[in-house]
């Protein structure tokens, strides 16, 4: 038994058990110190809660453009970010313009409706054009050629829609019907936080409907299982890329203006990290996998509200808050060296290339 | 085969709205006004007309060039049709940018563009300049392909070095060596006006480079085959003399602005040398490179800031520590990312180098990193009473920083672990066959890199005498990875070429600064789309690259024998 063990494991593998046992023992050894300090109220842990959900379930719909992307390319467009920036950050013109005629608070539904459908739409635009210009050409070139390019795309989309629209944030009028907070029971949550979550859960909902029970929905899965045969079995190929793609955008859109709600400034920058996370949440959830990405989503959200605070805090490092990202970051590279087919695992069969 | 003669206007059309929209598009971004005041060619073309007008020139070059078969009178259509449509939509942005309220969200529809667009002529008659500008370019670029073929590379040179030159102008008179009197007031009355080049200089360069280029394509094929071994190598070795020299004095020559991007430009060539191994020679993306840099950086900052005064040692006892921290990093984050697929490991890379930059700037670091105020008073470098304390001695120890750099990593290129890397490159798997042992082969890539950048870091922040996490940025990986790719993957020179091209140029060209990031994007889009292999490509790396196409028409029988020659070059 031992001389097995030590033939199948490398110096690599005890290096890494080894740093992964250490931070193992810093979380537990900071959770159990916060909790026993009692640093926190319930009523913070309740909050953190809310944000961590609904910042989650904003992941979780951007990294389904990942998620349904990938599944069908295997490529990681990079880009996505910058496609979930440009649907807010051009709805925000319309949001001022129709602040400024006095309709955006008297008829405050129409107007969330609008606002969503401009940025969907121009969202989805985007991730179309991306596609049909950037990524048609490379389909069959070597693996690091489209990932340098959606990194470039990258670049290109957020410096452009810099030129355009102007260095400086722009600022989303508030909706006063989402002031206050409804009681669930005994916990108050914000309108606003409600509306992002319940909006963003619908959502999912309803990709993932397409996604399993239409019949486009059967053809994406059946172009992310093998393309050959998906094109011999009639379906067309390129067709089914450019649903997905609108797919990705339109959540991204929605995303964007969900996260718009939540944090109002938009500018060219916003999409970076946002998207950095969803591509996090994603691959946490298992890559290609849309369920995986809801789940992946939440987790990712809780972990970044509640974990500096549970795990930081406790061992006495000040300001822990700095340090979400960090967390965010360190939770993917983890993850991806333990295991990289994620919570869910891979829908895909042919994981390696 | 008989075509459809409605077809050649529907392409027409298309390439026309395309065009169109890209214009619209750069108008918007703003590029056209922010370079509207740059001219090449005093008072006649700007730098962002030329912006304006290129994709029209592009999309009437193509279309022709598409349809070389049809008559000149259709061809001549044709293009006036491309720029007529491109024009109108220009017009139409002139006209809807009047009369609504654009400003509010397109931030560059100002009225100083549309000024532009219009050439300043009043609005009814003014309608009428963009479509016949556009209709001039598109009949330019159509007299273009009439030029016949020995003529059109000098010519397209002549023209190159007309722009280059016009755009550089304030940029030329602040080299030392042209300040020296009679130059100055040749360069600065004659050639050059109040902005761009004058009329008559224009011309004078047009004539000396296109008249120089084609004198050299001409007796280049006479000498080619006169020329003996032996005189080719003292010709070579004269040509390395020179170059010494010249890099040797350059500071001196250009002068204390030109120092300060040179010292830049060669941190940079450090950094994309060490990054060409990763991602060039074994494959690997690395997109938290500036990991190693700062990790190289704030070594050198800890050990050496009396401000901090934690250690106080100096710039040479610090160095050791700093390239050691900085390749045990390397190996640190190797070991368990190695394993991963390759583009996991970008986006791995990428939150190290995020994770790395947020701890320098957190406050529970403050007592050793300082925070984000950084680290002041970095000892600089001194050997016996020479003080390397300014720019222009610094940039000596960068040369030899890059030349030790660069032989390094020519002699690793040839080596039997450089060809590992190669063939990790192209397919783990057989390279695995091979008996190659991945996990080492990747982990010396990676430590190596890391090596490089810890050098560049270390003399980085000797040359600031500070560090600051925010110049940590995701932004120098993408940099860097930018040059090397643009140089061309695993190609040494390339990495000098891509320096140059995207460092230097930038820090010379300040408007440029702020579309930067604009451009590279684009280039590194079109690079993938158009020459993958980049500007200096390396020989093998075009084959792979290539291999699809090479494919199909060749037989493996007879492709066998050419690819062992290009493959196990010796390097020179």
């Amino acid at each position: 038994m031992l001389k097995r063990w030590r033939q199948t494991v490398t110096a690599t593998d005890l290096v890494v058990w080894g740093i992964g046992l250490t931070i193992g023992i810093g979380v537990i050894i900071g959770s159990i110190q916060t909790i026993r300090a009692a640093q926190y109220s319930p009523e913070q842990w309740i909050n953190l809660t809310i944000d961590g959900l609904k910042v989650g379930e904003i992941y979780a719909l951007i990294a389904l453009g990942y998620t349904l992307v990938y599944g069908i390319l295997r490529m990681i467009n990079f880009a996505h970010s910058e496609i979930f920036m440009s649907g807010p950050f051009t709805a925000v013109f319309l949001a001022k313009y129709l602040n400024s005629i006095g309709f955006y608070n008297t008829h405050p539904i129409i107007s969330l409706l609008l606002i969503t459908l401009l940025s969907a739409a121009v969202a989805a635009t985007i991730a179309i054009l991306l596609e049909r210009i950037a990524y048609r050409p490379l389909r069959f070139a070597p693996r690091l050629v489209p990932l340098i390019t959606a990194i470039g795309a990258s670049f290109f989309l957020q410096y452009t829609f810099r030129g355009m629209y102007g260095n400086d944030p722009e600022t989303y009028p508030t909706f006063d019907f989402l002031d206050g907070v409804i009681q669930l029971g005994p916990i108050p949550i914000p309108k606003t936080d409600a509306l992002v979550i319940v909006s963003a859960v619908l959502m999912m909902l309803i990709l993932y409907g397409i996604v399993q029970y239409t019949k486009i929905g059967k053809a994406m899965r059946s172009v992310s299982e093998d393309k050959e045969t998906a094109l011999l079995m009639g379906i067309n190929v390129d067709r089914v890329i450019v649903f997905t793609f609108t797919l990705g955008g339109i959540s991204a859109g929605v995303a964007g203006i969900l996260y718009s709600l939540i944090f109002h400034q938009v500018h060219f920058y916003m999409g970076f990290f946002p998207g950095l996370k969803a591509f996090t949440a994603a691959v946490l959830g298992g890559i290609g996998n849309v369920v995986g990405a809801w789940l992946g989503g939440t987790l990712l959200g809780l972990l970044e509200s509640l974990g500096p605070n549970l795990f930081l805090s406790g061992l006495g490092i000040p300001a822990p808050n700095q340090l979400k990202d960090a967390i965010a970051f360190a939770i993917l590279v983890f993850i991806l060296i333990f295991r990289p087919q994620g919570i869910m695992g891979e829908r895909i069969g042919k994981a390696k290339m | 085969m008989k075509t459809d003669p409605s077809a050649v206007w529907k392409q027409s059309l298309r390439n026309g709205l395309i065009a169109g929209g890209i214009a619209i598009l750069v108008s918007l971004v703003g590029l056209v006004e922010a370079f509207g005041d740059d001219y090449i060619i005093s008072g006649l073309v700007s730098v962002g007309e030329l912006i304006l007008l290129f994709p029209i020139f592009l999309f009437a070059y193509l279309t022709i060039h598409g349809n070389s078969g049809q008559s000149r009178a259709t061809q001549l259509g044709m293009t006036a049709l491309i720029g007529l449509v491109a024009g109108l939509m220009l017009t139409l942005l002139v006209i809807v940018g009047s009369t609504t309220n654009m400003r509010e969200m397109f931030v560059n529809a100002s009225p100083a563009l549309f000024n532009m667009l219009t050439r300043g002529v009043p609005f009814p008659l003014g309608a009428l300049v963009p479509p016949l500008q556009c209709i001039l370019a598109a009949w330019i670029s159509l007299g273009f392909t009439l030029i016949p073929e020995r003529f059109r590379k000098p010519i397209s040179l002549g023209i190159l070095w007309v722009i280059i030159l016009g755009t550089l102008r304030d940029q030329i008179l602040l080299i030392s060596i042209i300040q020296v009197e009679p130059l100055y007031t040749i360069f600065r009355y004659f050639i050059f006006a109040q902005s761009g080049l004058s009329l008559i200089g224009a011309l004078i360069i047009f004539v000396l480079a296109t008249g120089l280029s084609y004198y050299t394509s001409t007796r280049q094929k006479a000498t080619q085959v006169t020329r003996t071994p032996k005189r080719q190598k003292t010709t070579r070795i004269i040509l390395f003399m020179g170059l010494g020299v010249l890099i040797a004095l350059l500071p001196q020559i250009l002068g204390l602005f030109y120092s300060e991007i040179l010292d830049t430009t060669g941190l940079f060539i450090m950094m994309g040398l060490g990054l060409n191994i990763v991602v060039g020679f074994a494959g690997l993306l690395d997109l938290g490179y500036v990991a190693f840099y700062a990790i190289g950086a704030y070594t050198m900052g800890v050990l050496t800031s009396s401000g901090l005064g934690l250690f106080d040692l100096t710039f040479w006892q610090a160095m050791p520590f700093a390239l050691l921290v900085a390749w045990l990093a390397g190996l640190l984050l190797g070991l368990p990312v190695l394993r991963m697929r390759g583009d996991y490991l970008a986006i791995v890379t990428l939150g190290f180098g995020e994770i790395v930059r947020l701890l320098a700037l957190s406050n529970w670091l403050r007592g050793t990193l300082g925070g984000t105020q950084g680290i002041q008073s970095i000892a600089q470098p001194a050997i016996g009473p020479i003080r390397f304390d300014s720019i222009q001695s610094l940039y000596y120890l960068i040369v030899l920083g890059i030349i030790i750099v660069a032989f390094v990593a020519w002699r690793l290129k040839g080596s039997r672990l450089g060809r590992s890397w190669m063939a990790v490159r192209e397919d783990e798997d057989v390279a695995q066959a091979m008996g190659i042992n991945l996990v080492l082969t990747k982990l010396m890539a990676f430590s190596t890199g890391a090596l490089f950048a810890g050098l560049a870091g270390a003399l980085g922040a000797a040359k600031l005498t500070s560090v600051y996490p925010h110049s940590m940025t995701f932004l120098v990986s993408i940099n860097v990875l930018v040059l090397i790719i643009i140089g061309g993957m695993g190609s040494i020179p390339g990495v000098f070429v891509g320096a140059l091209v995207l460092v230097g140029l930038p820090g010379i060209l300040t408007e440029f600064q702020e579309y930067r990031l604009w451009f590279y994007g684009l280039a590194l889009v079109l690079v993938m789309l158009l020459r993958p292999e980049g500007l200096w490509p390396e020989a093998r790396r075009k084959l792979e690259l290539h291999e699809a196409e090479t494919e199909g028409l060749v037989p493996i029988e007879e492709m066998a024998p050419a690819a062992t020659f290009t493959e196990l070059p010796r390097d020179r």
